[in-house]
């Protein structure tokens, strides 16, 4: 039933995108089978294989690097008072800089590279896994805690089988959010400073005014970014959750 | 202060312990408390509820290091802990709760163990789908698992049904009695007390001092129903007259 009404929602998008296109003309608004064709084009050139790979590879890197980041300095301030008074107004900071002051610096300050581009995206998701991590570490357990302690667990032990499945429920609404956030700023970073990726493309393609090729590239994205979130995102949180009792 | 004692003896000797109260100002929950276990003998400790008898435990435990006073452990001591809750991590499995607490435990004895409470056919149930008296059974032997030089129960057996805390007693009698271990077991019950234990501490209302050290000469298992009624006269008052 749901996936019946699943295809159902996407026909009638489809069917909106083609009475729009045909209201306001294939210029501004082309329609689904000129996007096609224009996306298979740059599928048989490889210029899609290539800007989607360059792209992904700029996704997973910051992603990574902000996740792995924000985790550890999250735990921390949910656990250390001291810490989290002077880290606090660090991260307040952070999180209310506009994205493009961020990325503009970045490139300024490191040079038009990949380097600066990945550490700008990883900085604009930095603040906000510190912070949702570091209300996860609020919520442990300490009956818990107490109870490694006098089995003297190791720290090891500890991170990984006491202290990450309390969080993981935090991690994964970080994932979650941070991918389509990083993905997002992922294209703005490559339009703004880099010779390749969908971000370049698109924003080739906006001096252009070529509206198809925006639409194609955009499609395409998005439907990596998607069925990363169904392969990759959903069944990692079914595994980490598979403890919890099912409603019957 | 935390040395190891000599030849596994348990010995501490509190002078305070308060904690700094919510509203302000001090709570002052344990006096001046003393108390020694030979190595193997099994010691109950009773008394009001609020007296600061979790405080004692925690003491003892080293999870609180914020007192006054000098408690001996038996060197390199292993600790067992059974907690008024049980404490069961519930992401992971009834055999990888006791494993993980207890990496270096033979799987032979593990499984005897298992087999002892009753868990063999639980082993691969999450916490989450045990009865409280099942999970009670899976700290026990979590506890029992590590072979521990000290063994530390906090009210283990408090709202189970009198037929299952009565059978999860026997269970405790028999691990003890089949591996002696210095024991301290925190009880409201005296009964329970008198029946598990061959000595008893009586403590006073907070701040908490030992009231009488009682000892039980009999063997648990030989204990007459006349010489409990004795015994639990005898402490009804003292108690009597204390609080």
């Amino acid at each position: 039933m749901k996936r019946v009404l699943h295809f159902g929602s996407l026909i009638l998008l489809l069917a909106v995108w083609i009475a729009v296109s045909h209201l306001i003309g294939e210029r501004l608004l082309p329609e689904p089978k000129t996007v096609a064709l224009a996306l298979f084009d740059e599928a048989r050139s490889g210029a899609l294989t290539f800007n989607l790979g360059v792209t992904l590879l700029r996704v997973f890197a910051s992603f990574a690097i902000a996740m792995v980041l924000g985790a550890f300095i999250g735990l921390f301030m949910g656990r250390n008072l001291i810490f989290d008074s002077l880290a606090d107004p660090w991260v307040i900071v952070l999180l209310n800089l506009p994205a493009l002051v961020i990325i503009v610096l970045a490139y300024i300050w490191v040079g038009l590279t990949d380097t600066a581009a990945i550490i700008a995206v990883a900085l604009n998701k930095l603040p906000i896994a510190i912070v949702t991590i570091r209300e996860g570490a609020r919520t442990l357990d300490p009956t818990l805690d107490e109870m490694a302690t006098v089995y003297r667990m190791s720290s090891g032990a500890r991170l990984l089988y006491v202290i990450l499945p309390q969080l993981a429920p935090y991690l994964v609404a970080t994932a979650r959010s941070g991918l389509s956030l990083v993905w997002k700023i992922v294209l703005i970073v490559e339009m703004l400073g880099r010779p390749n990726g969908v971000g370049f493309e698109i924003g080739a393609a906006f001096q252009l005014f070529d509206v198809t090729r925006i639409l194609a590239y955009a499609l395409a994205f998005t439907v990596v970014m998607l069925a990363i979130e169904a392969l990759l995102v959903q069944p990692l949180e079914r595994h980490v959750s598979r403890w919890r009792l099912r409603p019957a | 202060m935390y040395p190891a004692g000599a030849s596994g003896r348990l010995e501490l000797h509190i002078k305070h312990k308060s904690y700094r109260a919510a509203a302000g100002g001090r709570l002052h929950v344990l006096g001046e408390l003393s108390m020694a276990l030979e190595k193997g003998e099994v010691a109950a400790v009773v008394g009001p509820s609020g007296c600061g008898k979790t405080t004692l435990l925690r003491i003892i435990m080293g999870l609180d290091r914020d007192f006054e006073g000098i408690v001996s452990l038996p060197a390199d001591c292993r600790l067992g802990v059974v907690f008024q809750e049980p404490r069961l991590l519930p992401w992971r499995t009834v055999e990888e709760n006791i494993q993980l607490a207890a990496p270096r435990a033979n799987p032979a004895a593990l499984n005897a163990l298992f087999a002892r409470l009753g868990l063999t056919e639980h082993r691969l149930h999450y916490p989450g789908e045990l009865s409280l008296g099942l999970a009670r059974r899976v700290a026990l032997a979590r506890a029992f698992a590590v072979e521990p030089d000290l063994l530390i129960l906090d009210e283990p057996f408090v709202s189970l049904d009198a037929p299952l805390a009565e059978r999860l007693r026997g269970e405790l009698i028999e691990l003890v009695s089949r591996r002696p271990v210095t024991t301290l077991l925190v009880t409201h019950s005296i009964d329970e007390a008198i029946g598990l234990a061959d000595r008893i501490f009586l403590l006073s209302a907070s701040p908490a001092h030992v009231l009488a050290d009682v000892p039980i000469e009999h063997p648990r298992r030989s204990r007459s129903v006349d010489e409990i009624a004795v015994v639990a006269n005898r402490i009804r008052n003292v108690g009597n007259s204390a609080y």
